[in-house]
């Protein structure tokens, strides 16, 4: 193996998670709402697919666990901020104290456990290649997922009626709404979709990255997948580029001390970070593209008029 | 169904009835999942929400607990009102902690009433320019706030673990990551118990953020960039002007609040000085509905979740991930009732469709 | 509800007694209050590592004294003003034996301890004690000094690779005698480090783990808490060795040994210390021969490397050798240690110098 494949075979489980919460995410925030709760749903959906697994022995069943779970522990925010009209911002962070409180009781007794993984698919004579083969063709399932699961929500945003909807109603509640359209229902989904995300987020680091179950092993991932979307002015394909360049620089990092560099290894920790507003200052020059990406409704809560 | 019908001006009983029903109804939530724990509910209930309350010990240590979320959170309120989002709370405290405990560690003869003076203002210069960070990349280009300060937490975090680890460690510390202890001069001298200056300085901070909001112009010119930029340009104030107030504002006082910690409670630097003080404290922003005195009974709320949560640990056994989804739990009724302040429920029939 | 169960024996027992001997003696005389010994945990009980492990001592004390102790815990409690809340709430709810169980309470305790002169405290890792403070730590170097041996002669490439998490005395003290050990059977033995700074993030550990493998190393070893370098060492086909605990289940062919931490002796006898009356003020410092440190079983390795592997853990056991014996040389080729000579104790315990062959900087 030579050094840059195993540097990219490094880099592509360290920013699958980023990448599936950050496109649930991004759905969530282009219908208009802020659900800052992502760390909290990700460590619920990791915790229910290990036990799941577990128990079952099977990690498709995992899998699937995961997304529920992600999906089920979003729905008080989505009663909260869509019937009761209750701050996104505040009920977000609410929301991720809850979910790693929760995650933490659900997963006591199964600390210290070896997981079961989910299995790399090797897919037939690609993954035999040269090269591309281990670095491309040699993942398991959900690093797969997470770059269909980006293509969809790009085709389905900008290519469907029901993406358009989606994003008027993020664009101008008021005005989608007079137009007829269902707002709160839309959201709801939105919502229920983006913690089903990152319920697979979470599953990911539980059974594929590294197999078993330690509270808080979440460790601050659903932070850095909200700063993405951001990061990504709300569009799906930056939104992978922007998981891409952050794993890869937080992997650099890593290769940089081992190769024996002799820089302060926090100053190396902090490389991610930096890169991240670095990028983000050449980027958002262009407000033209800024503003017009930005949902303008978010954040906003809404209630008809009647 | 139900619906949700505005009021024409925000409750005035209910924004002071919401929170005692949430409690209520937390605590009736709490105490069904308690029992089903196979815990005495009355039990838990007392132990969790008026066990802190009954010594004159534990009404200190949430005072202590309290100081650094009401000195942020009546900060982010301020700047959450003009729209500006200061996630980066908890990177200014550390920086501002930091700069404050220049003087002990790097000039310990300084012994005089006037360095701890310095050292207070030091933190608040400290982060107040790291606050003006984000503020320049938003003004200057656009960078969006949100995420340039969170990430500047990161970066703040890892400095602090630096200096103790190399340049600041105590040199006679067995080479462990801390720094000196400070003497006594530079330590916040105490008011009562454990509660210390900070306490002082967050009610002073608190009322300040009240009358600048209430009586200033620059006050005024905030809440309206927030609610209706366009007439607050009419008014002759920019939304640069609101994004460097807000920024300077709210990091000055998270960077107080870190100085305060680490020369009122911890008496050293180390790795980590604040338990996530900067976050919590934007929920006590929201939990106080962004003025900065509901932002003060907010933080004493939280406190009081922390403290019964200890509490709870060892009078019933029950280990902190109960505590920790209960005080989620107790969040989300406190925000859902405070629908009531703003809005009026209505029961209502599914009506045909018009 | 073991606590009211147990509050009902009491005064059933007490109603038996005085009913027996027909006089109303208040049940202290006989059936005594049991020794409420409280616990602060830095992390969550449920990290697997460290926090975890003292854990497992806490629940010894219970298991070996019965009812004589009644144990509570205090976990996720942040180094700093917290940490002195917590303190105090175990003295004020009866706790009469603490630990503080990690370094960043030092400060802390002994001013918690200066209040409560009838308390006795126990502070893990510090360095500073008082009349009722005594301060605790385990030899973990000892059992380093195996494995670097183990790893000399396992590995191929005579190349190790070393999750370390940050740069203290007692890390540093673990990568120094883990390479001493190697290169004591082969001269050429090198490591490579690196700092995750960080006591546990699994993702980051294991990604750690994957560029050491990548960059050449054919075994790894860590000073972080979760077993997921193990896993990986399992997946890519390389050798590991266990930390805190036996990792053995998440790498059934990678493990060759663990360093595991076994508090329980010690809580056990210090508890015991207080219920008879003779705790004092001490500093303990122990390792393999105070079964401290234990070694997990020696698996995946030819019968004459785990039979080197007992001779020098017994070696050890026994005083006969010490990991940091002279000549030792430090980085820059500074003699440390002379010949038939010993680093003493004061001089671990403050480490801050790499011997020579670590190919990596320390922050100065």
């Amino acid at each position: 193996m030579n050094g840059l494949e195993a540097f990219l075979v490094t880099v592509i489980p360290a920013a699958t998670p980023l990448l599936l919460a950050a496109v649930g995410e991004l759905v969530v925030e282009r219908a208009g709402v802020l659900n800052l709760g992502v760390e909290g749903m990700m460590a619920t959906g990791a915790v229910c697919a290990f036990v799941v697994a577990h128990i079952s022995g099977n990690p498709w069943l995992g899998v699937l666990a995961g997304a529920l779970a992600g999906a089920l522990i979003s729905t008080p925010f989505a009663a909260l901020t869509q019937k009761l009209a209750a701050n996104q911002v505040a009920t977000g962070l609410a929301l991720a104290l809850f979910g790693l409180g929760v995650a933490g009781l659900i997963g006591e007794a199964y600390v210290g456990q070896p997981g079961v993984r989910l299995p790399a698919l090797n897919i037939p004579v690609l993954s035999a290649l040269p090269f591309l083969g281990p670095v491309l063709f040699s993942h398991d399932v959900l690093v797969y997922a997470s770059f269909v699961f980006t293509a969809l929500v790009s085709w389905f945003l900008f290519r469907t009626r029901a993406g358009l909807m989606l994003r008027a109603v993020g664009v101008n509640h008021d005005a989608a709404h007079a137009l007829g359209h269902p707002v709160v229902r839309i959201r709801v989904f939105a919502i229920l979709f983006g913690g089903a995300l990152a319920g697979l987020a979470g599953a990911h680091l539980s059974l594929a990255y590294t197999p078993q179950w330690v509270e808080n092993m979440t460790a601050g991932r659903g932070w850095i997948a909200l700063a993405l979307v951001v990061f990504a002015t709300w569009r799906p394909w930056r939104v992978l580029a922007g998981a891409y360049l952050f794993g890869t620089v937080w992997i650099l990092g890593l290769h940089l001390q081992a190769a024996g560099i002799g820089l302060p290894s926090q100053l190396l920790s902090a490389l991610p970070y930096l890169a991240t507003v670095v990028a983000l200052v050449i980027i958002s020059r262009n407000r033209v593209l800024t503003l017009t990406n930005t949902p303008a409704s978010l954040g906003k809560p809404f209630v008809p008029e009647r | 169904m139900i619906v949700l019908e505005k009021r024409a001006e925000p409750s005035r009983l209910w924004a002071f009835l919401a929170p005692v029903v949430a409690i209520a109804a937390a605590g009736l939530t709490g105490a069904v999942l308690f029992a089903l724990l196979g815990r005495d509910p009355l039990l838990a209930m007392w132990t969790y929400f008026i066990e802190p309350l009954t010594s004159a010990w534990s009404l200190e240590e949430l005072a202590v607990k309290a100081t650094p979320l009401a000195l942020i959170g009546a900060g982010l309120a301020l700047a959450y009102r003009a729209n500006v989002w200061n996630i980066g709370a908890e990177g200014q405290l550390v920086m501002g902690a930091i700069a404050g405990s220049a003087i002990p560690i790097l000039l310990p003869e300084w012994n005089d009433p006037l360095a701890l003076f310095v050292m207070l203002a030091l933190g608040l210069a400290g982060g107040a320019a790291w606050a003006a960070i984000p503020a320049f990349l938003k003004v200057r280009f656009n960078v969006n706030e949100i995420l340039s300060s969170l990430m500047l937490v990161y970066v703040a975090q890892l400095f602090l673990d630096w200096l103790v680890r190399g340049p600041w460690r105590d040199p006679m510390g067995f080479n462990f990551p801390k720094s000196v202890s400070f003497t006594d001069w530079h330590v916040l001298p105490a008011i009562s118990g454990r509660v210390h200056l900070g306490a002082l300085l967050a009610l002073l901070a608190v009322a300040g953020l009240w009358l600048l909001l209430r009586r200033a112009r620059m006050g005024f010119a905030l809440k309206v960039m927030g609610s209706a930029p366009r007439a607050g340009l009419f008014g002759g104030f920019s939304m640069a002007q609101a994004c460097w107030i807000s920024f300077l504002i709210s990091g000055a006082l998270a960077g107080l609040a870190g100085i305060c910690e680490v020369s009122g409670s911890i008496g050293q630097l180390q790795p980590s000085i604040s338990p996530g003080y900067g976050f919590t404290a934007i929920i006590v922003a929201f939990l106080g509905r962004l003025s900065p005195v509901g932002a003060l009974f907010a933080a004493l709320l939280l406190a009081l979740t922390y403290l019964g949560g200890e509490a709870a640990q060892l009078a019933l056994g029950l280990s902190a991930k109960v505590t920790q989804a209960f005080q989620g739990m107790l969040l989300f009724f406190v925000l859902a009732a405070d629908v009531l302040v703003h809005y009026r429920l209505r029961l209502q029939r599914r009506e045909a469709k018009s | 509800m073991s606590i009211n169960r147990r509050e009902t024996l009491k005064l059933a027992a007490a109603a038996g007694l005085a009913a027996g001997t027909g006089l109303g003696l208040s049940s202290r005389v006989f059936a005594a209050e049991p020794l409420k010994v409280g616990f602060i945990y830095v992390g969550p009980v449920g990290d697997h590592g460290w926090s975890y492990q003292h854990d497992q001592g806490r629940q010894a004390i219970e298991k070996a004294l019965g009812d004589k102790v009644k144990t509570s815990y205090l976990e996720k409690i942040p180094e700093g003003a917290d940490a002195e809340r917590a303190l105090e709430r175990l003295v004020r709810s009866g706790h009469k034996l603490i630990f503080a169980t990690s370094f960043g309470y030092m400060d802390t305790v002994l001013k918690v301890a200066r209040r409560h002169p009838d308390v006795f405290f126990e502070h893990a890792t510090g360095y500073k004690r008082a009349k009722n403070v005594s301060t605790y730590s385990s030899r973990f170097y000892e059992g380093r000094y195996i494995i670097g041996r183990i790893a000399g002669k396992m590995s191929k490439k005579g190349l190790a690779g070393y999750i370390a998490s940050f740069p203290i005395p007692e890390v540093i003290r673990g990568i120094n005698s883990f390479l001493l050990g190697a290169r004591s059977v082969n001269p050429d033995f090198r490591i490579k480090v690196i700092w995750v700074n960080t006591w546990y993030d699994p993702g980051k550990e294991s990604d750690a783990a994957k560029v050491l493998i990548s960059q050449g190393a054919d075994i790894i070893t860590q000073h972080t808490d979760s077993a997921a370098p193990m896993q990986v060492a399992e997946e890519k086909g390389v050798y590991a060795f266990g930390q805190a605990s036996d990792m053995i289940k998440f790498g059934p062919h990678a493990q060759l040994t663990a360093i595991i931490d076994n508090w329980a002796p010690y809580y056990i006898s210090r508890a015991k210390a207080v219920l008879e009356g003779t705790w004092k003020s001490t500093d303990t410092w122990g390792g393999l021969a105070a079964g401290m440190v234990k070694m997990a079983p020696y698996t995946n390795m030819p019968d004459d490397v785990k039979k080197m592997a007992m001779e020098t853990e017994e070696a050890i056991r026994s005083g006969k050798l010490h990991p940091f014996h002279g000549p030792i040389r430090d980085q820059q080729g500074k003699l440390r240690v002379k010949e038939g000579e010993v680093l003493s104790d004061k001089d671990l315990l403050g480490m801050n110098w790499y011997v020579e062959g670590v190919d990596d900087k320390l922050p100065k």
